[in-house]
């Protein structure tokens, strides 16, 4: 008979609550791990989107993501004439903020040029940008819809296309538009700055400057030895696509996802020690039967079976509800929540390593019952 | 004459040392035949916990020699290394306050015992079902222990002692949480299961109102065994 279901049985709702409890808290350190998978992999998808294999950015700068980079944009020519440069193309990034059905919507502007690298790779509704003016491809997390019109600076933008889960460090969603516009987006003075620039001789036209070159390599291309080549050059600098998500991983978000780090092994920290004081005190309630036990010939097998099992049982119970709820709310959470099927598992080892050394202290004190308490009234 | 089954030879249980030293026991000696039931009396303090612990294997003497079915398991030091298994196979034991563990039912507690010592699943419950039948608790088989009365639930408890057919039975105050007629009724039972498994019954007692179904009485003064009958032991 197994003693351990039986005690469980018997106080059933007690134990689910207890074990719903313990969910929680692990459904936030599950939370907290999902969190922090986001924030890198968030980090990593602009600078995956285009899917290239270089980097040409303002020399001392390490691009677009970590600073401010701003090259020349005839540097494009320059690069797609490489050897083993298969295609190039210019690329912008800049911060917006537009109304969009009345409220304040912050915007992460990328321009690209439509028929070179950069677009983003895979559409979910929709097209991508043609050579049209005015055309812009948004995050879902905008809450623009296809069709939909969208002002940004003095020109309104046409959704033609959809694309999901492309947002910056900071969160904000995507929209992809043309380069020119982009251009036109970021240099363009007011009519009244304009004008007086035209007075004084500039032409008060967009800039031709990007922040970046982007291209893509021939298969049988090495990336390290064309970013060698193109440093030479000493007006720019070069980063390998590897070298540009070590930079966003390492560097951009690097202090969000130590904070975030931090405060998870604390977590943990707090729920090995919150598993191990219910272990002890559900221990310490049954010391009267455990001591009955031993006077009635229960080998400590029996005993060290009975609290380990209920132990077990409390953190698969508690994994396996704190699971199901971050499953269930986080679609909910303003930021990415990546929970992938080897967290949730390493958190179940974690666990069950914390419950087996939690009830340790139960069947210490259990193993230390005198038989002889079980003969007083 | 029947055999013994408990010979307490000489056995003197002493705590602390020095002036701190307390006699729970002196030279207590005592024997109790098969089919014997054995009342221990005495005020609180006197020690029959102390012979009580000592006679169930679960207090060490601090000296004489103690033997249980023949078997001699204490002679300054115990003989046996696996006493739990000593108890489960040759002692049962009956609380004051019943001790029926209550998470299981009345079957399960009786069962478990059983179990303990390697018996099948189906036959425990089925040697459960029949020890609560004979003490005329089969309608409560199902029941879990904080539904029970204080006479049924005691009588789970005696079904629970005797399941084994351990040889020695001790009791701590069986009828302390039970009115008069529910007392005679639970001591009458604990003689008959006792006698018909050959086995002696050695309890702790204040009830008065049960004093006459005892074959023997004993009592404990300053940690001296004394006869009733008149001898001191």
């Amino acid at each position: 008979m197994n003693l351990a279901w039986r005690d469980i049985r018997h106080n059933l709702f007690r134990f689910l609550l207890t074990c719903f409890g313990l969910g929680l808290l692990l459904g936030v350190v599950l939370s907290m791990v999902g969190i922090y998978n986001g924030l890198v992999v968030d980090a990593l998808t602009i600078a995956r989107a285009p899917a290239v294999d270089l980097w040409v950015v303002e020399p001392g700068s390490r691009g677009p993501f970590a600073e401010a980079s701003r090259i020349p944009g005839d540097t494009r020519a320059s690069i797609a004439r490489l050897h083993g440069v298969r295609d190039a193309g210019s690329i912008t990034y800049q911060t917006v903020e537009a109304t969009h059905q009345d409220q304040k919507l912050r915007l992460y502007v990328v321009g690209y040029e439509p028929d070179r690298p950069g677009a983003p790779r895979s559409l979910l509704a929709g097209r991508g940008l043609g050579h049209a003016r005015f055309e812009l491809v948004a995050d879902t997390r905008t809450g623009l819809a296809l069709g939909e019109r969208l002002a940004l600076g003095r020109d309104t933008f046409l959704v033609v296309g959809l694309v999901e889960n492309h947002v910056n460090t900071g969160g904000d969603p995507a929209v992809y538009i043309s380069l020119r516009d982009a251009q036109k987006l970021q240099f363009d003075l007011a009519p009244a700055a304009a004008r007086r620039e035209i007075a004084r001789g500039g032409t008060g036209q967009a800039g031709a400057t990007v922040n970046a070159v982007i291209a893509t390599l021939e298969p049988n291309a090495n990336p390290d030895l064309l970013a060698a080549e193109a440093r030479r050059w000493k007006h720019v600098a070069a980063l390998t696509q590897a070298e540009q998500e070590l930079i966003l991983t390492r560097s951009v978000v690097d202090r969000a996802r130590r904070q975030i780090g931090l405060f998870m092994a604390i977590l943990l920290t707090v729920s090995a020690v919150v598993v191990a004081l219910i272990i002890y005190t559900m221990t310490m309630e049954k010391l009267k039967q455990i001591a009955t036990l031993k006077l009635i010939g229960a080998s400590d097998r029996t005993i060290v079976g009975l609290i380990v099992q209920q132990a077990l049982a409390l953190g698969g119970i508690g994994w396996a509800s704190g699971l199901g709820l971050v499953l269930l709310v986080k679609d909910y959470f303003p930021r990415r929540v990546v929970l992938e099927p080897e967290n949730a598992l390493m958190l179940a080892g974690i666990i069950g390593l914390v419950c087996l050394l939690a009830s340790g202290l139960g069947v210490r004190a259990a193993l230390r019952v005198d038989p002889a308490t079980a003969l007083g009234s | 004459m029947a055999e013994p089954l408990v010979v307490i030879d000489g056995v003197a249980k002493h705590y602390g040392e020095g002036a701190a030293r307390v006699d729970a026991l002196q030279d207590v000696s005592l024997s109790v035949a098969a089919g014997e039931v054995v009342a221990l009396l005495g005020p609180s303090g006197s020690g029959k916990t102390t012979l009580l612990n000592i006679i169930g294997c679960i207090l060490e003497p601090s000296a004489g020699k103690v033997t249980l079915d023949g078997e001699t398991v204490w002679d300054g030091h115990w003989l046996r290394s696996d006493l739990r298994r000593l108890r489960l196979d040759k002692i049962g034991f009956v609380f004051q306050a019943h001790n029926l563990l209550p998470f299981l039912n009345a079957t399960d507690n009786v069962a478990l015992v059983l179990e303990l010592a390697g018996r099948p699943p189906a036959e425990a419950r089925a040697r459960a079902h029949e020890l609560l039948d004979y003490l005329e608790i089969g309608n409560r088989k199902t029941a879990m222990p904080a539904h029970l009365s204080g006479g049924e639930a005691q009588r789970v408890a005696i079904a629970r002692a005797l399941a084994n057919g351990p040889r020695i039975v001790v009791a701590d105050e069986p009828t302390a949480a039970l009115d008069s007629q529910r007392a005679g009724i639970v001591m009458d039972l604990m003689r008959k299961l006792a006698r018909e498994q050959d086995a002696c019954i050695i309890a702790v007692t204040h009830d008065e109102k049960i004093l006459d179904r005892f074959d023997h009485r004993f009592s404990l003064r300053d940690g001296r065994l004394i006869d009733e009958q008149g001898a001191s032991r």
